[in-house]
């Protein structure tokens, strides 16, 4: 695969990230694949944003730490992201020259393009359009095709606005481009369509897809408060709930919005919630009363810096241990990690099925990079798992908390006649009644257990890219994998080996299939987004006898093939 | 046949001390329920923590008992979801104005067609008796509160007209029948439906069987926000009767009908 990495960034509100998937969308159309993160400070107006792209020719679910093209709008704030966009001395960088560039940049790959006065000379102030129109004529695009792209994006703005945008994005694409921005580009040609019977290719976030997995498999209700990373999802979900008859309801609060999907979820309605960790640490109390009440809820977690407010707008993985034991008492649960942008449909689609299903509370973890990057990819399917409440009642009399051999007991839904409770946080006796006594509770703890330890998770756990036996294995959950497939890829190149196991079933553990899988491994790498290898003590604590190793690095700079590399030629990484 | 009163009854014995007002607010909803021929099976009591948030096991219908502060937000998840539905949220005065105020003040706003029945003591009952949100500046027997709660009392009724309730009333536990007949017009009405319900105990502020003397009825139910104010403001806090009673569109509005030609899958295509 060729592949080109560039970063456009500027303040906010300089149009960075639109450029940015501006031009995703623009190659992505000609057939190419590709993927844009965004890197944003919490400021709306005034902070630094950037979109960091990688286009290529084939599936691309990785940003790479070395950038070949910076565009800077401008350099106020840069700073403060150099770290997520290293300049090395080969990448050839682009500015408008009205402010002065970092150190860093190597003045013999600076070029200065008066994107001012180009703009102004068509009568705009559209800067970002003119490179925009740079781009597109250097990767071989038309223009015909970006101004329709341009036009689409801004047909909610008036005429003179769009007439603007595109005479700026006309100067910029009849612009003759510098020699090295022309001869760089050249090397990345407009990928050939893709061939007939290619499934269709979406462009998309892990947000929405993961609201599109909840929708397709029945959730009928949402409530949430806004959160970054996850406002987005629900964003995508307002426009179309309705369509199905559901409702979205913008909670006071993330107390109001679990209660809320409790509600709905006792209703017999798919329901669920969406959120980031401070929001999950305020529904922690409720998700406790789903488990004890046995009532269906999901609960999506897009995961960000933290603790407390931390790093809203970056990704990190560091949620886990909130996710896996964030609950007072003993509150058997289910948690679920997505692998990949476009899997996100899936794991959001299974958890509303487990969810109803099993009766219980089923925690997805997503996080920033997932959530909020755009990616080409291969259309899911639409056979998804679907929502599946089963409300057969197999004896009398009626207990809704039955102690059955599955652990998984009679629901009734209000409006059911003859099979009237009520839903209890309090411990209860198997029909619904509050008790405190002794041999109600252990029945309960042990059915509540039960139900999720015994169930049949299929071969959905996990997913193993290459084989076993005698080599390292890297095991990883969300945006960790696309990197851990990179560096699996990267290994194979200089004749090495490893295989990836990235995890989709985090609770309940599924500790037999572990401990049988990995007994073949030679080395265990535990690679996760975080600073308190949360994922490796957990693994460690549940399968003591394996020697897991950990590579744990925090938010929120990403994790990077080489730190992968390099941990594994440590003799011992922990 | 109707169902009397008595059928809308679980049969499950309430935990409550003898004399305790619940008793008689438990009445009257089971008489609202039977003058308003609900069918059991699509009512659903709603509750959270405390004595009074015990009620939802006693009738027959359904019911969930939540978490402490979040009856508002769980009924509004059932209603919303599930229109078709009876949905009834009870609670006392610290599960409602002091852990659930925020959720008070915003189910006002939404306006969701649910009854919200407030049993008022004044008083932490269930754990045994510490001053709530309602109870007097001046009230010295509040177990963490040696010297008063130097705090003045919330006011349910106005803090409900001032955060847009549409149908607001008082009731007295003394009173069953004037009580039922409060939450039978709010069970009709088109939204959210308040009634303060004072309803003593007996064990920990005892003093409050003398509320029998107190109590009286208020005049008119005033049809604009104005009046009700006025009215609200003048009154002792133990007018009983409906306070304000002003429909206005309830949520969720009706909006286009469900499109399932809408194709999510479309706006991702290439």
């Amino acid at each position: 695969m060729t592949a080109l990495t560039l970063a456009i960034s500027g303040s906010g509100g300089a149009g960075a990230i639109s450029t940015g998937e501006l031009v995703l969308r623009l190659y992505a159309e000609v057939g190419g694949y590709g993927m844009l993160k965004k890197t944003f400070s919490p400021q709306i107006r005034g902070g630094e944003s950037a979109a960091i792209l990688r286009l290529g020719d084939a599936p691309v679910s990785t940003i790479p730490a070395d950038i070949d093209l910076l565009i800077a709008l401008d350099w106020q704030n840069f700073a403060r992201f150099a770290d997520e966009l290293p300049i090395s001395a080969s990448t050839l960088v682009l500015h408008t020259g009205t402010d002065v560039p970092p150190p860093g940049v190597n003045p013999d790959n600076l070029l200065t393009v008066d994107a001012a006065g180009i703009a102004a000379a068509a009568d705009s102030g559209w800067q970002n359009m003119v490179f925009f129109g740079m781009l597109a004529s250097g990767l071989g695009c038309t223009g015909t095709a970006a101004e329709a792209l341009l036009r689409a994006r801004l047909e909610k703005h008036d005429d003179a606005v769009l007439d603007a945008a595109c005479r700026a994005l006309r100067a910029g694409f009849a612009q003759a481009l510098p020699d090295p921005l022309r001869e760089l580009l050249a090397r990345f040609p407009v990928p050939a369509a893709t061939a007939p019977g290619h499934p269709q290719r979406w462009l998309a976030s892990g947000n929405q897809m993961a609201a599109l997995g909840a929708l397709e498999a029945g959730v009928r209700f949402v409530a949430a408060y806004p959160i970054t990373p996850a406002s987005d999802l629900l964003e995508w979900l307002a426009h179309h709930i309705e369509h199905y008859g559901g409702h979205l309801v913008q909670a006071e609060d993330e107390l109001a919005a679990i209660n809320m999907v409790i509600g709905a979820g006792f209703g017999g309605v798919p329901a669920m919630t969406a959120t980031s960790g401070p929001g999950m640490a305020l529904m922690s109390e409720a998700m406790g009363l789903a488990v004890a009440s046995e009532t269906a809820a999901v609960v999506v977690d897009v995961m960000r810096g933290g603790p407390s407010t931390g790093i809203p707008t970056k990704s990190e993985q560091s949620d886990l241990n909130l996710a896996l034991y964030g609950m007072h008492g003993d509150a058997p649960h289910i948690v679920l990690a997505a692998q990949s942008i476009a899997d996100c449909h899936f794991t959001a689609a299974w958890a509303v099925h487990l969810a109803t299903r099993l009766q219980t509370l089923v925690i997805v973890l997503s996080d920033q990079t997932l959530g909020q990057s755009i990616q080409v990819f291969d259309a899911p399917g639409s056979d998804c798992p679907r929502a599946a409440f089963d409300s057969s009642q197999e004896a009398e009399p009626y207990l809704r908390y039955r102690d059955t051999n599955s652990g998984v007991s009679p629901l009734a839904l209000p409006g059911e006649p003859g099979h009237m409770y009520t839903a209890d946080g309090l411990e209860h006796g198997e029909n619904a009644i509050p008790s405190p006594r002794a041999r109600d509770h252990r029945m309960q703890l042990d059915k509540r257990w039960r139900k999720l330890a015994d169930w049949d998770f299929g071969g959905h756990w996990a997913e193993l890219v290459g084989e076993m036996d005698q080599h390292p294995v890297i095991i990883c959950m969300g945006s960790v994998s696309a990197t851990a497939l990179e560096a699996q890829a990267g290994l194979a190149a200089a004749g090495r080996e490893a295989a990836v196991l990235s995890l989709r079933l985090l609770a309940p553990l599924p500790t037999k299939q572990l401990a049988t899988l990995l007994a073949s491994g030679t080395r265990l790498l535990v690679v996760e987004h975080n600073h308190g290898a949360q994922l490796w003590h957990y693994l460690r604590s549940l399968l003591p006898q394996l020697a897991f190793e950990s590579l744990a690095l925090p938010g929120p700079t990403a994790i990077q093939p080489r730190d992968i590399y390099t941990a594994l030629e440590a003799a011992n990484a922990t | 046949m109707p169902l009397k009163a008595r059928d809308y009854k679980s049969g499950i014995k309430p935990i409550w001390c003898p004399g305790c007002g619940h008793y008689s607010v438990l009445n009257a909803i089971t008489k609202a329920m039977a003058a308003r021929e609900l069918t059991s099976h699509n009512t659903a009591i709603v509750s959270g923590i405390g004595c009074s948030s015990r009620l939802p096991a006693y009738v027959s219908s359904y019911g969930f008992h939540g978490v402490h502060g979040r009856a508002l937000p769980l009924a509004t998840g059932l209603k919303v979801a599930r229109p078709d539905l009876e949905v009834v949220a009870v609670g006392g005065d610290g599960d409602g104005f002091s852990i659930g105020g925020n959720h008070f003040l915003h189910a006002c706003r939404r306006n969701v067609d649910i009854v919200y029945i407030a049993m008022d003591n004044e008083v932490y009952g269930m754990t045994k008796g510490q001053a709530s949100p309602t109870s007097p500046e001046t009230w010295l027997d509040g177990k963490l509160t040696p010297h008063g709660t130097e705090v003045r009392a919330f006011q349910p009724c106005a803090i409900a007209l001032a955060s847009g309730a549409g149908f607001i009333a008082r009731g007295y536990s003394g009173d069953p029948n004037g009580l039922a007949q409060l939450i039978f017009e709010a069970m009709a009405f088109p939204g959210f439906a308040f009634i303060h319900v004072l309803s003593q105990c007996v064990t920990f502020v005892p003093e409050q069987t003398a509320w029998k003397q107190r109590v009286h009825p208020v005049e008119g139910a005033p049809e604009t926000a104005a009046e009700a104010a006025a009215l609200i403001h003048a009154d002792d806090g133990f007018g009983k009767g409906i306070l304000y009673r002003s429909p206005r569109p309830v949520w969720p509005r009706p909006h286009a009908q469900a499109d399932q030609s809408e194709d999510p899958r479309a706006g991702f295509a290439l």
